[in-house]
């Protein structure tokens, strides 16, 4: 379980450094977030959902049976849009409306 | 190394779910000054950084709180503080609804009451509710905030708290910090047996891997007392990812099945611990891997637990879409993790009064690391912190300056620094801060009741366990931090040694079988209600772990620390 940054995407703003429960993301000599205890990453994804330019995806370890897929996430309005770039190429969405509880 | 000292009236140990409450409780009062100290950002920390499913106590109008009482009661098999329970309950409502008032949303019946799930949980979209209680708790003018602090110690003297000692998880600034109360609320233990998935997703359980015992480590050192630690808590979790199974269970009404198809859940019992025993004996009986049936629940229902999945654990969410195979078409393989200390499950923690002061003068507790009051869950944890804000303006009403406490903590203080600075000079060390963890936690995976033992132990299994980890404790002086984090990651192994070692005595102490898997004592295989309807109670005394029996305390009492 854990995250990957995506360096392109990345604009260093230090938001989900602020906000890792582990404090486990830190500022590279780049400016650039950067996870250096990627094993300790507990999977809340909190970061992703700090990260305003969705640089940051979060995967399963292939010791929980992770296949190559990864996870992000955007906010647009009320919703949060989570989206799954699949190991098979194909994507797939699920959207969540943070005003509406779950129904189970 | 700089050092940051700050004078406050009221320190909050832990900005989690309680902390953040206990805070909004205190600042009510708008001459006193306090101040939460978090090792990350109370906007995503403690155990809820990921979010929750569901308010899990919550007491309807046609229930009573006497209910609540006996239903926990007969989870935990008997072992509970009523007095505890009761008072938690008759707080639960008022919790969710300032949940409510502060933005968390919560779905309504067509009558405008919440929407139960189950007896007792409402349905809420959790994945919000630490920034929200953030938020609130950033509009207090008298509330300070210092995120990416670890508090390591607590200053002390004749029995009476006067403050902590602390540092910044990357800053390098040494906090001292002098306080007339404190309000511990650093959450329950991870990590201290080892986990489901030890290699590269380690920190994939069930528990929030930060929560390393601090609290009660802090205590334990002052000399506070500790109860049923013995009752240890499994959950019993979706495979590998580790995600809750109630919100199939209670959502979808899905059943435990075992390999066969054959529904199990209820042959063992119906308890907490039971479903945890229950999934282990069908595996252990050539029936295994089991599952909660959802095979045939339809598109629809599997979506929507798609949805409810990313609210608390994206993790699952991504494992069905990954599969290709949702719970409509699978159903989900469970199991159960290695054991936790949290009293916000089962009741582990500090022995409080009813007003949850510990006995430590000064010093109360709320939320997992208060003990006694199991399945008090995040409005329980509030409630707590409620409780215990009252007690503490009551505490500093009478308090009174003595004198020499300065000096007293200005020696304490000195003596941490010098601790903390033998973790850092420049040279190779034998060990790594990840192999004294590893030790660790195979010691008490094998001799303490893991996964690996199958949750069982025996008096000469402990017996080993107890000598190995004391040997381990003296590997620590020689661990080196090359810079903060490492630095906090000590911290975190030591709080952990000194959680396992009142652990171990919990275990020893209590001779029967209350709760299985639990406490699965090998020696004593079955509840002996005649001589053990009691607690189990510890206490670091010049040096030893202390054992102290106390009797039941009842729903009617109000508790006070005696002696």
């Amino acid at each position: 379980m854990s995250i990957q940054i995506n360096r392109i995407n990345c604009v260093g703003c230090g938001r989900c450094i602020e906000v890792c429960p582990g404090n486990l993301i830190k500022l590279d000599a780049d400016k650039k977030a950067v996870i250096p205890y990627p094993r300790d990453c507990w999977g809340c994804t909190s970061c992703l959902k700090e990260c305003k330019h969705e640089a940051i995806n979060f995967f399963l370890g292939a010791d929980i049976g992770g296949m190559g897929s990864i996870l992000h996430t955007r906010q647009e309005g009320s919703r949060l849009v989570w989206e799954v770039d699949k190991w098979d190429g194909s994507k797939i969405s699920v959207e969540v409306d943070k005003n509406r509880s779950n129904q189970y | 190394m700089e050092t940051k000292r700050i004078d406050t009236d009221i320190l909050i140990i832990g900005g989690g779910t309680a902390g953040c409450y206990g805070a909004m409780c205190l600042a009510q009062d708008e001459n006193l000054k306090i101040l939460v100290a978090e090792k990350a950002n109370i906007k995503r920390s403690g155990c809820l950084a990921a979010g929750v499913n569901a308010i899990n106590s919550y007491v309807p109008s046609y229930r009573t709180y006497d209910e609540y009482v006996d239903y926990t009661r007969n989870d935990a098999c008997k072992i509970v503080r009523e007095d505890l329970l009761y008072t938690v309950a008759q707080g639960f409502n008022d919790a969710a609804h300032h949940l409510e008032k502060l933005g968390l949303v919560i779905q309504k019946d067509s009558e405008g009451n919440y929407a139960m799930r189950g007896r007792w949980n409402v349905k809420i979209n959790g994945e919000n509710i630490k920034p929200i209680m953030a938020k609130a708790v950033a509009e207090l003018d008298n509330v300070t905030v210092l995120n990416h602090v670890n508090i390591a110690d607590l200053v002390y003297r004749d029995n009476r708290v006067l403050g902590a000692y602390g540092f910044g998880v990357s800053e390098k600034v040494i906090y001292k910090i002098t306080a007339k109360a404190v309000l511990m609320c650093t959450g329950g233990a991870a990590g201290l047996y080892r986990p489901n998935n030890p290699g590269f997703s380690r920190h994939k359980m069930w528990y929030s891997p930060f929560n390393t015992g601090a609290g009660f480590a802090m205590g334990i050192k002052a000399g506070a007392e500790m109860t049923t630690f013995e009752m240890r808590f499994i959950a019993l979790r979706c495979k590998d990812t580790i995600a809750p199974t109630g919100t199939i269970a209670l959502g979808v009404g899905g059943k435990e099945i075992n390999a066969m198809g054959k529904v199990y859940e209820g042959k063992y019992g119906l308890k907490t611990c039971d479903r945890v025993y229950g999934t282990l004996r069908e595996t252990l009986e050539g029936r295994g891997p089991c599952y909660i049936n959802t095979k045939g629940i339809g598109k629809a229902a599997a979506d929507d637990l798609k949805k409810a999945y990313l609210n608390m654990a994206p993790s699952q969410t991504l494992k069905w879409i990954e599969a290709g195979k949702d719970a409509s078409e699978a159903d989900v393989e469970i199991e159960g993790t290695e054991p936790y200390i949290v009293g916000g499950h089962t009741a582990s923690g500090y022995w409080v009064d009813t007003g949850r002061a510990t006995t430590v003068k000064g010093l109360f507790a709320a939320g997992d690391v208060a003990g006694g009051s199991p399945k008090k869950y995040v409005t329980g944890a509030m409630a707590e912190a409620k409780i215990a804000s009252g007690s503490i303006v009551r505490y500093l009403e009478e308090l009174s300056e003595h004198e020499g406490d300065g000096e007293a903590v200005e020696r304490q203080f000195d003596v941490l620094d010098e601790e903390l600075n033998g973790y850092l000079p420049d040279k190779l060390p034998l060990y790594g801060i990840d192999d004294i963890e590893d030790a660790m936690q195979k010691i008490m995976d094998t001799y303490a009741g893991g996964i690996g033992s199958n949750y069982q132990y025996s008096e000469k299994g402990l017996e080993a366990a107890r000598y190995k980890i004391e040997n381990l404790e003296k590997l620590m002086p020689a661990l080196v931090a090359k810079d903060m984090h490492e630095l906090m990651q000590i911290y975190e192994i030591r709080e952990r040694i000194t959680v396992c070692k009142t652990l171990l005595v919990h275990m020893e102490a209590r001779q029967e079988t209350r709760w299985h898997s639990f406490g699965e004592n090998q020696d004593h295989p079955y509840a002996d209600d005649k001589h053990w309807l009691k607690y189990v109670n510890t206490k670091l005394q010049d040096g030893e772990i202390r054992v102290i029996f106390r009797d039941l305390v009842k729903r009617d009492e109000y508790y006070e620390h005696t002696d």
